[in-house]
């Protein structure tokens, strides 16, 4: 019947599609599906920049005008994956440069972006609206001058979490006076100083600002003259939060904020005075959104009497300073709340236990909602475990990281993995699932049966033998992401189903018991996986060993081969 | 070589009474120890091996350890060397640079009423001194340094190390030493009573005794400067990145060395 159809229907039908999950299955269905689909499609994810080429990109889907691009591998962000290993994002501008194509919008993350990449992207795309950068590198506030200065209708520049280096050029300056389509605006990770005037400029004739948050460089005073030009905020990144709380800027800031009455997302805080926050006490009942997790300098009793007035809470990010105690407090406080992480606050010296199991049975005792958690905490138990799983089966999200990798329960000093079966088995809907404590493999073959929805998992220090990485193999039919680090995982686990592999985006394996030989099999078996042995001590080469342990692998499938701009210690085999 | 050494040091070093900066000789990789005259860097010659590590933790490393039933007969406190383990607890870079800038100035403050710790007395004194002499926005980039790269010749992977975990050169010697001495630093291989399970030929090179290898780092214009030769906190407000650079090589780094100090002799800080 659809066949009936001009395409111009179709194309609206399509057009209804948000996911592009939906419109990669409705691309599958048949020819004109296919080809009215690749035509309409302006919003491209690619979820590993290795797994196609631009020039493939934009050949298919010629109208792209929205591309979110992936790079390295999870584990990146925790320093496992050497620098210079890749994920760079020159090609794909000066390959949609090349193309003529009308980019609108480009998300990164975990890229590496050259200012010179920042340069073409600003010259090349005169429509670039937003610019969204997580957790990315390479670049220096002169990237971000050129963007600032050349693309006249941005509304979005978001960076989270990146390594900039400041080259101190005044790049908050270079926003031209004509610059007012601005809604977001996210520097809170840069290190350098900014224009205080150009700021209060900027954010004076931009009345469109929904979004801002600033870095730690912007004291007080300034934050307060920027609430008066934009009471219209709805999210909000303080930068340095110290002010002398009897003084008049103090009070100032005071009947700023009170006239914020739109703000519904709260962060910052990176410096905090004592006695300052009662300030924003008068937002914080309209708060869906609150993140104080590099607010380390806020003392706990301060910290708990906010949470009181925030009961409306759906997102809250923390530090584990706030205890148990104050995790109770959330738990009677917050009952909208979805999203929890519990951050920890000291990882350089031997720490006193800030939060332990109490406090996340508390949450979930008292939070229906809660759906997403990632919990850094110095010990948990089998039967807070089961507890939480019992009280809240609608976990999407749930990751659990000890502090010491290999703890077992303290109570009983058994493995953690009836707890984490009790999770899987209750969460029919978990997506994503991180491991830790002593696990064996047992915890494995609960996963593999119940963890039908799970689509990443991440793997420390864990399990016993092969079987282990079997059962997780065998048993998730939906998983897309593997990443395990030191566990005893060889090559009867690798090897077993290989075909599996062409059905996941990507799996890492470090410090396990996979040696060269397996990933040359798999890599021969296998053409359309690219298997990446990185070793940090001996480059591999023709006279290596087949028998010898590969350090770290990394496999993805991909439709273009092996990579070329990959360094000499990664060997694609 | 080693007498080149020593007289560079004295006679580059502007700050000849803080005798514990004067850089005698370069890292001395492999517990070769080589002395030169009052230089602080003797002690630290030591490879730490899996008995540096409480038993709590090398010893609990899965649970075929000890049979997958009975409770293990080790202690399970978190050991000080957990944070030590490559990338864990998983948290961004950024993270970890915001949490150590805020402990650092937490730190700070506690030392300065405290007194100081031992080993980073001088070094820290000095440190704090020179924070007040800087202006503010030195002062700023001295806290937000956190990670940097360090690269050492020979290997082809490098490694970062947080630069705001420590206060003075020595403790950052020895971490960088540690680094480089066990390659990857997992429980694989620290637990194995000290076999490197054929893990490649670069321990056993640094094994030879010798300090072939000298510390170096990148100033923020670009130059190459031998690490030691200039306060902590000077050091960590213009330092880019390290390198463990061959002695040999370094050797031809000293007359430019020599040249670019003498200029900085005469810049105002």
């Amino acid at each position: 019947m659809m066949n009936y159809f001009p395409d111009e229907v179709l194309e609206h039908v399509f057009d209804f599609l948000e996911s592009h999950r939906d419109r990669n299955a409705v691309s599958l269905v048949c020819q004109s599906w296919y080809r009215v689909e690749r035509f309409s499609r302006e919003k491209v994810f690619i979820g590993n920049c290795y797994a196609i080429s631009p020039e493939r990109v934009i050949a298919r889907f010629p109208r792209v005008r929205s591309l979110t691009l992936k790079g390295k591998p999870h584990f990146a962000d925790f320093n496992l994956v050497p620098s210079d290993w890749g994920g760079f994002v020159l090609p794909w501008i000066e390959a949609m440069a090349r193309s003529g194509v009308n980019l609108e919008e480009l998300r990164l993350k975990r890229m590496v972006v050259s200012d010179e990449s920042l340069e073409l992207l600003a010259r090349s795309f005169p429509n670039l609206r937003s610019l969204v950068l997580v957790s990315c590198e390479g670049f220096t506030t002169d990237g971000l001058a050129a963007i600032a200065s050349n693309c006249r209708f941005l509304t979005e520049l978001d960076l989270q979490e990146n390594e900039v280096e400041d080259r101190r050029g005044q790049w908050l300056s270079c926003f031209p006076d004509s610059c007012t389509s601005l809604v977001s605006l996210n520097f809170a990770c840069l290190k350098g100083e900014v224009n205080l005037a150009a700021l209060e400029r900027l954010v004076a004739r931009n009345h469109n600002l929904r979004s801002l948050r600033l870095n730690h460089a912007v004291p007080l005073d300034a934050l307060q003259k920027i609430l008066m030009q934009a009471p219209q905020l709805v999210d909000l990144g303080t930068g340095s939060y110290v002010h002398d709380p009897d003084s008049d800027t103090y009070n100032k800031l005071k009947s700023a904020v009170q006239k914020c009455t739109s703000i519904r997302s709260l962060s910052g805080f990176l410096d905090v005075a004592p006695r300052c926050l009662p300030a924003i006490y008068p937002i914080c009942l309209n708060l869906t959104s609150l993140n104080l997790s590099y607010a380390s300098l806020i003392h706990n009793s301060e910290l708990i009497k906010l949470i009181h007035h925030c009961s409306q809470l759906q997102r809250l990010w923390i530090l584990d300073c706030i205890g148990d105690k104050g995790l109770g407090v959330v738990a009677s406080t917050c009952k909208e709340l979805q999203e929890l992480r519990v951050f920890p606050s000291d990882i350089h010296g031997v720490g006193s236990a800030a939060v332990t199991e109490e406090g996340l049975v508390a949450i979930s005792a008292g939070c229906p909602k809660l759906n997403s958690i990632l919990y850094f905490c110095q010990q948990m138990t089998n039967a807070a475990l089961i507890t939480v799983a019992k009280n809240c089966p609608n976990f999407i999200r749930f990751r659990l990281c000890t502090l010491n990798p290999t703890i077992p329960d303290p109570v009983t000093m058994q493995p953690l993995d009836e707890g984490f079966g009790a999770i899987v088995q209750s969460c029919k809907g978990l997506k994503r699932l991180s491991l830790s404590g002593l696990l064996t493999d047992q915890v494995f073959l609960y996963i593999g049966m119940y963890a039908e929805q799970l689509e990443m998992l991440s793997v420390a220090f864990a399990g016993d033998s092969d079987k282990g990485m079997l059962y997780v193999l065998n048993g998730c039919k939906k998983l897309k992401k593997l990443e395990i680090r030191d566990s005893p995982f060889g090559n009867v686990a690798l090897l077993a189903d290989v075909g599996k592999y062409e059905t996941m985006r990507s799996l890492w394996m470090s410090s396990c018991e996979v040696t060269l030989g397996a990933c040359k099999t798999l890599a021969k078996k296998m053409p359309r996986l690219n298997v990446e042995v990185i070793n940090e001590n001996d480059l591999i080469d023709a006279s290596s060993d087949d028998r010898q342990k590969v350090e770290k692998m990394y496999l993805y499938r991909t439709l273009v081969g092996p990579r070329e701009d990959a360094p000499e210690f990664v060997w694609t085999l | 070589m080693e007498q080149d050494f020593v007289g560079m040091a004295t006679e580059v070093s502007s700050y000849s009474n803080e005798a514990e900066l004067e850089l005698g000789l370069g890292l001395s990789l492999g517990g070769g120890l080589v002395k030169a005259k009052g230089s602080p860097w003797g002690e630290y010659g030591k490879i730490m091996t899996a008995k540096d590590f409480p038993s709590g933790f090398c010893g609990t490393k899965r649970a075929a350890d000890y049979g997958g039933g009975g409770p293990p007969d080790v202690g399970y406190s978190a050991p000080p060397g957990v944070s030590q383990v490559v990338g864990w607890p998983p948290l961004r870079t950024y993270r970890m640079n915001s949490l150590a800038n805020q402990a650092k100035v937490l730190n700070d403050e506690e030392e300065k009423r405290v007194g100081g710790n031992d080993e980073c007395n001088g070094a820290l004194k000095e440190n704090m001194d020179n924070g007040s002499n800087k202006n503010d926005t030195t002062v700023k980039d001295n806290g937000q340094l956190g990670f940097v790269k360090v690269n050492i010749d020979g290997m082809p992977i490098g490694r970062k190390v947080d630069l705001n975990a420590h206060a003075c050169y020595k403790t950052l010697a020895r971490t960088l030493e540690e680094m480089f001495c066990r390659p990857s630093t997992t429980i694989n291989s620290n637990c194995s009573g000290g076999q490197e399970k054929g893990k490649g030929t670069q321990p056993s090179k640094l094994l030879d005794g010798s300090s072939e290898f000298v510390l170096t780092y990148e100033d923020k214009e670009g130059d190459w400067m031998l690490v030691g030769d200039v306060p902590w906190g000077m050091f960590l407000s213009t330092v880019k990145r390290l390198r463990i650079m061959k002695t040999s090589e370094a050797n031809g780094l000293a007359p430019s060395f020599r040249e670019r100090n003498d200029r900085h002799k005469n810049k105002p800080i």
